[in-house]
C-alpha cells in the first residue's frame, strides 16, 4: 500500500493506540454496569451519574489517540 | 400574552438574524458562486468554528425539547441520548478522517458524491442521495416544532410568527450559505450553555435538592404502569442498547453531519472535534434531566403537546427576563441546525440529482445557483409540513428517517474500508433494509399516543414468534437485514459475473491531508469527478 509523501511511508491511521477507542464504545452498552439507583451521588442514582461519567471516559480516550496519532507540521 | 420574555426574544432574534446576512462576508477568500464555498464554508474552518458548528448541527433545539419530554413521559428510557452521543465520536473518528481524506482529493461535497466515485454506480448515488434528502426534510420541520413549542409558551399563537422566523432563515440561508450557521453558532450555544448551567444549579435548589426530584419522578412512574421508570426493565434494556447504538451509526450517515465535517480544514481538526463534541452530550444529559425537574416542580404540558414541558418550565420557575433569554436560545438553537440541513439537503439535489441526471456540464456556478434555490424549497416544503399536517406526522416521519439513513451505512461507511461489496448487493441490501424497516416500523403500536401505526421505534420481539417481551430497535433489525442481503447479493452478483462498477479511489486517497500536493492542486483546479 503506498501513502502520501508526508508521511514518510507509515500510514498514521495505523497505531495500536486505535483499539483504546473501543473501550468507550463498548461499555457505555453494557446495561448491567449503571442498571441501579444505589448508589447515588448527590442524591443522583447511579444510573445517571454513571452515565454521564462515561462522557469522561470518551473524550480521555478519544484525547489520547488524538494526541498520539495527530500530525505535526 | 408576556411581554418581558417577547422583547427580549425578539430581541436576540433580531442580533443573530443580522449575524446571518453579514455571515457572508466572514473569512471569504473567493466566489461565494461554488458549492466549495456557498455549501461548505469554503472547507476552511478551524479548531473552534468547527466545534460549534457540528455541536450546534447535531445537538439541534428540537433534541433539547424532546429529549427532556421523553425523559418527562418515560423516565430512563430517554437518556439513551446520553450513550449515544458517548459511543458515536469515538467510533466514527477514524472513519470520518478517511472520509475527510477521500473528500477532499476527489473534491466530493456530499456523501452520494462518495458512493458515486467508490462504487462507479450512478443509481447507488441516486439511492443514497434520495435516502438523505427524505431522512433530513422532516429533520427541518421539526426544528419549527421547538419553535413553535417556545411561541405557545410565550402566548404566540397563530402561524404567522413561525412563518416571518423562517423566511428570516430562508433569506440568510440563501444568501451566506454555511458562513451563516457557523457565525450564528457562537450566539446559539454560548446562549444554551449560559441556560443550562443557570438552570441546573437554579432548580435543583429551589426544588429541594436532586434526591428529592427522583424521588418525586419515581413515584410519578410507579404509580403509572410499566415499561417507564427511572430504571431500564428486564424488557428494555435491549432497545435501550440498540437504539444508542443504532442511533450512534447512524448519526454520521445523515447528510448535515457530513456537510460539517467536510469543512473543516484539516484532518486534526477532526480528530480534535472528536474529543471537544462530548462537551455538548454533557449538556445534553443535564437537558434531559430537566424532564424530571418539570416532575417534580407539577409542570403541565399546553394541550397535549408533551414538547412544551420545557418551555413551560423554564416560564414557570426563571424570572420573565431570564425565561425570555432561555426562550431565545431555543428558537435560535432551531435556525443552526435547520440552515445547515437545508443546505446539505439542497448540495444532494445539485450534485446527485441535478448534475447527474438534468446538466452533466454544469458549470461550478451554476450548480451553486440550483443548491441555493433547493435550499429555498427545501424550508418552504418544511414550513408547509408543519402548517398543513398534524406536526405529529413530522414526528413519525422524522423517527423512520433515522431507520432508513442507516440503511445507507454499507455503501458509506462500510465503503470507507472496503470495496469488498458489489454495487448490485449494496442496491439489493438498500432495498431489502428500506422494505423491512418500513415493515417493522409498520408493525409498532403505541396506544398511549393512540397509534396503531409508526407508534415508535421499540419492536417487539413477540411479533416474530418468540415469547418474549423483550423489544430491539427497529432500523438495527433493518440494518442486520440490509447487511446479509447485500453479502449475499454480493456473492449471487460474482457468481453471475455480473459487472462491477469502477473504483475511482486510490488506498492513499484515504490518507491525504491538507498541503498534501494531491489535494492542493485539485483544490484549486475545476471539479473533479
Amino acid at each position: 500500500m503506498t501513502t502520501p509523501r508526508t508521511d514518510r511511508g507509515r500510514s498514521p491511521d495505523r497505531s495500536p493506540l486505535n483499539w483504546l477507542l473501543l473501550l468507550p464504545v463498548a461499555i457505555p452498552l453494557i446495561p448491567p454496569l449503571f442498571n441501579a439507583v444505589e448508589p447515588r451521588l448527590f442524591g443522583i442514582p447511579l444510573f445517571y451519574w454513571l452515565q454521564l461519567a462515561f462522557i469522561v471516559l470518551g473524550v480521555a480516550t478519544t484525547t489520547l489517540v488524538y494526541r498520539a496519532t495527530r500530525r505535526n507540521r | 400574552m408576556k411581554t418581558t420574555e417577547i422583547v427580549i426574544f425578539t430581541l436576540l432574534f433580531l442580533v443573530v438574524s443580522g449575524m446571518g446576512f453579514v455571515a457572508a462576508r466572514w473569512r471569504r477568500a473567493g466566489d461565494l458562486a461554488t458549492l466549495d464555498e456557498w455549501g461548505l464554508g469554503g472547507r476552511s474552518f478551524g479548531s473552534w468554528i468547527t466545534w460549534f458548528l457540528i455541536g450546534g448541527d447535531l445537538y439541534t433545539a428540537y433534541t433539547f425539547v424532546a429529549v427532556p419530554a421523553l425523559i418527562f413521559g418515560a423516565g430512563a428510557m430517554g437518556f439513551y441520548a446520553v450513550p449515544y452521543t458517548v459511543v458515536v465520536y469515538p467510533m466514527v473518528m477514524l472513519v470520518l478522517v478517511r472520509l475527510w481524506s477521500v473528500s477532499h482529493v476527489h473534491n466530493l461535497v456530499t456523501p452520494a458524491d462518495f458512493v458515486r466515485v467508490r462504487f462507479g454506480s450512478p443509481t447507488l448515488a441516486l439511492l443514497v442521495a434520495i435516502t438523505g434528502i427524505v431522512a433530513t426534510m422532516p429533520y427541518i420541520a421539526l426544528q419549527l416544532v421547538g419553535i413553535e413549542a417556545v411561541l405557545k409558551t410565550m402566548g404566540l399563537t397563530g402561524d404567522l410568527p413561525l412563518i416571518i422566523a423562517f423566511a428570516i432563515l430562508a433569506a440568510y440561508t440563501y444568501q451566506s450559505g454555511l458562513r451563516a450557521p457557523a457565525l450564528i453558532a457562537f450566539v446559539k450555544d454560548s446562549l444554551i450553555y449560559l441556560v443550562i448551567l443557570v438552570a441546573i444549579v437554579y432548580i435543583p435548589a429551589k426544588l429541594g435538592g436532586w434526591a428529592s426530584i427522583f424521588d418525586a419522578a419515581k413515584a410519578k412512574f410507579d404509580a403509572t404502569p410499566a415499561p417507564d421508570g427511572i430504571t431500564l426493565n428486564a424488557n428494555n434494556q435491549l432497545q435501550y442498547v440498540t437504539l444508542a447504538f443504532g442511533s450512534a451509526l447512524a448519526l454520521f450517515l445523515y447528510p448535515h453531519s457530513v456537510t460539517g465535517i467536510l469543512a473543516s480544514r484539516n484532518r486534526n481538526v477532526i480528530k480534535r472535534n472528536m474529543s471537544a463534541l462530548p462537551a455538548y452530550s454533557l449538556l445534553l444529559g443535564l437537558i434531559a434531566l430537566l424532564g424530571y425537574m418539570a416532575i417534580a416542580a407539577g409542570v403541565k404540558p399546553i394541550g397535549k403537546d408533551s414538547n412544551t414541558i420545557i418551555p413551560q418550565l423554564f416560564d414557570n420557575v426563571f424570572p420573565d427576563w431570564f425565561a425570555g433569554v432561555a426562550f431565545a436560545a431555543v428558537g435560535i438553537g432551531a435556525l443552526v441546525p435547520a440552515a445547515i440541513m437545508s443546505i446539505a439537503a439542497a448540495n444532494l439535489f445539485a450534485r446527485n440529482i441535478y448534475r447527474e441526471y438534468f446538466n452533466r456540464n454544469a458549470s461550478a456556478a451554476q450548480e451553486a445557483t440550483v443548491s441555493k434555490i433547493a435550499s429555498l424549497v427545501v424550508k418552504i416544503g418544511a414550513v408547509l409540513c408543519i402548517l398543513l399536517i398534524d406536526p405529529q406526522f413530522s414526528i413519525d416521519l422524522q423517527l423512520i428517517g433515522g431507520v432508513i439513513i442507516l440503511q445507507t451505512l454499507p455503501s458509506v461507511g462500510l465503503g470507507l474500508y472496503t470495496r469488498w461489496f458489489h454495487r448490485g448487493g449494496l442496491v439489493a441490501g438498500w432495498a431489502a433494509g428500506m422494505a423491512a424497516g418500513m415493515l417493522l416500523l409498520y408493525n409498532i403500536a403505541n396506544p398511549a399516543t393512540n397509534h396503531a401505526h409508526f407508534g415508535g421505534s421499540a419492536f417487539p420481539l413477540s411479533q416474530l414468534g418468540f415469547d418474549t417481551k423483550i423489544t430491539v430497535y427497529a432500523g438495527f433489525l433493518a440494518l442486520i437485514v440490509n447487511l446479509v442481503v447485500a453479502v449475499l447479493g454480493t456473492f449471487v452478483a460474482r457468481a453471475l459475473k455480473s459487472a462491477d462498477g469502477p473504483d475511482g479511489t486510490r488506498p492513499e486517497d484515504y490518507f491525504a491531508d491538507q498541503g498534501d500536493p494531491r489535494v492542493h492542486e485539485l483544490e484549486t483546479t475545476a471539479p473533479a469527478s
